[in-house]
């Protein structure tokens, strides 16, 4: 149970027997994580007949019907469509706005400074879903019910919080000579905002907008309450539904959620170290 | 939040550097506030109503709905059921997590692959897990349909009164076990080793070199991964609802799946507001709770 062993460079047998165990253990756990998402990608390719008898193996006959009668559907592309146009809106919202104000708190000094940054931690202790139904009053009152900005704007202020917070931390690093170099230019905070610190922050830029994304892309609940009609769903909420009128027609859906988990799934591969690091910064932090 | 940074304006009184600081947070101030701050007091002041939503004219209740669901017991079984969700993946995301963190905090080969094979069930939506464990735990087609078990042919483990709520509450711990173990090789990856090795010298074995060094050093991430695993829990409602939809019968409803449809799906606003207020309590509460529980064991 030593938390940190001795370096891997010479195993004597007992802790051989260690290693052995060791990847055991890990083994058996990648098992668990990996087999229901091949169980579920081999299930869309399988007859209900077959499923019923052969949940986990290789289909015997490879049915492409369930995959391809999805991806033809119009419906299926409008709700990516949606989903996409959400998230990428209040990535591009969120980025700009918790890096403006983040580079307020890091880099001007002003009255109620502390006070502000203290307003903003708020967010990270309040559950959106208790605030559901206040939320819905205010989206319908404003007219924006069943819009995209019903659920980019209250999204952007859930995940302002966070990134404020990740903003500011990575502003405060960068050394001060760089504005003291921009001042003798006399460069003023906008420009230096602009030309210098953004260029700069392409690492946080990337880890603020990847963590949002997926964040978004994922989300139920908002839509669930702030979206009505097929035509602006996004596909968390159009999959229940579709669960709901094929009853279990298991092969149309395991082809159905294995097309919709593919996008995060290789997001999630070609940027987890930014996933990574976002996330868990974002929970110590607050 | 002092700003030590060089970008000290000269006089910070003039109204040309106020309007300058203003352009900076403005925006942010302005949807956050009415977004995020905004519907949070209003949930506090709606709940003293009732409404449906529509009317122009809202009743004060008082304390009429918060009266109402403290003696709902639909409202004490999604309670129960939430804490034993609190419960269940305390119980079991911690040890499995801190387990797994402090096998993958060596570096041997292939760590990383484990790292990231671990994190991916956190990512998945929540729909997608629910509807994964619902196909595979499907009594007709899934992984049991073809286990026999106590002489009963076909398992409908989610159609259970009794499995349904373990069975949810392992898939939530599926979900997110990766994330805390992530969160707990980092602390790991922080303690310096030396205190391992001066450890080893007083002739500490390694059950002790676990207790009185590793678990104290990481005491603090600890507390963070608790606090959330009160907030995750508190709030389950996407996994479960895909999954299970808080059935049969409510055996696996909760706190916000009873909001959802007693309160907004009731068009009964007011009394949603209240059920939120409740939740929000409970966080602060538990949270406050968690806090005191490991300030005074460190």
């Amino acid at each position: 149970m030593s938390p940190v062993s001795a370096p891997s460079a010479a195993f004597p047998d007992a802790s051989r027997y260690r290693l052995v165990a060791t990847y055991a253990v890990l083994a058996v756990v990648a098992c668990v994580v990996i087999v229901p998402l091949v169980a579920v990608a081999l299930g869309g390719f399988k007859s209900l007949g077959e499923l019923r008898v052969n949940p986990i193996g290789l289909p015997r006959e490879w049915l492409w019907t369930n995959y391809t009668d999805i991806l033809s559907s119009p419906s299926y592309w409008r709700m990516l469509k949606n989903s996409l146009v959400i998230a990428a809106l209040s990535v591009i919202v969120t980025v700009l706005l918790a890096s403006m104000a983040a580079f307020a708190f890091a880099h001007i000094r002003f009255l109620g400074s502390r006070l502000l940054s203290g307003y903003f931690l708020l967010g990270i202790m309040f559950p959106m879903a208790t605030a559901a139904v206040p939320l819905f009053v205010l989206i319908r009152d404003l007219g924006l019910l069943d819009s995209y900005m019903a659920i980019v704007l209250p999204k952007v202020a859930g995940g302002l919080s966070v990134a404020i917070v990740l903003f500011s931390n990575y502003f405060r690093q960068m050394p001060p000579e760089l504005f003291e170099a921009a001042a003798v230019d006399g460069c003023g905070h906008w420009r230096y905002y602009l030309y210098i610190v953004m260029p700069l922050a392409g690492p946080i830029v990337a880890t603020v907008s990847i963590v949002n994304f997926v964040a978004c892309w994922n989300m139920y609940f908002l839509p669930l309450v702030l979206l009505s009609s097929p035509e602006m769903m996004t596909w968390p909420v159009r999959l229940m539904d579709y669960t709901g009128e094929r009853g279990s027609d298991w092969g149309l859906i395991c082809a159905y959620v294995t097309l919709t988990m593919l996008p995060t799934v290789v997001v999630f591969l070609l940027a987890q170290r930014h996933i990574l690091s976002g996330l868990t910064a974002g929970a110590v932090k607050s | 939040m002092s700003a030590s940074g060089p970008g000290v304006v000269g006089d910070q009184r003039s109204s040309r550097s106020r309007l300058l600081v203003a352009s900076f947070l403005v925006p942010a101030v302005l949807i956050y506030s009415v977004f995020m701050i905004w519907p949070m007091i209003q949930s506090f002041s709606l709940s003293f109503y009732r409404w449906d939503g529509f009317a122009p004219e809202r009743e004060w209740r008082g304390l009429g709905n918060f009266a109402f669901v403290l003696q709902d017991p639909v409202f004490w079984r999604a309670a129960g059921n939430t804490f034993f969700l609190m419960a269940f993946e305390f119980l079991t995301v911690v040890p499995i997590a801190l387990g797994l963190a402090v096998l993958l905090a060596e570096r041997l080969p292939f760590v990383p692959v484990f790292r990231m094979l671990f994190f991916l069930p956190f990512v998945l939506a929540e729909v997608t897990t629910g509807l994964i464990w619902r196909y595979l735990l499907d009594g007709n087609y899934g992984l049991l349909s073809n286990v026999t078990l106590f002489g009963l042919n076909e398992v409908f483990v989610l159609a259970d009164r009794e499995l349904a709520l373990f069975a949810v509450a392992t898939v939530m711990t599926w979900k997110s076990f990766g994330f805390h173990l992530i969160l707990y090789i980092a602390a790991l990856q922080q303690i310096d080793r030396s205190l391992y090795e001066a450890a080893e010298i007083d002739g500490a074995g390694a059950f002790t070199k676990f207790w009185r060094i590793t678990v104290p050093l990481i005491l603090p991430t600890l507390s963070v991964s608790g606090f959330l695993i009160v907030v995750s829990s508190l709030q389950a409602f996407d996994v479960i609802w895909s999954l299970t939809g808080g059935g049969p019968s409510g055996a696996t409803s909760t706190l916000v799946s009873y909001l959802y449809e007693d309160g907004i799906g009731s068009f009964r606003m007011g009394f949603g507001a209240a059920v939120g207020v409740v939740v929000f309590a409970l966080t602060l509460v538990v949270a406050a709770l968690s806090r005191g529980v490991t300030g005074r064991w460190r």
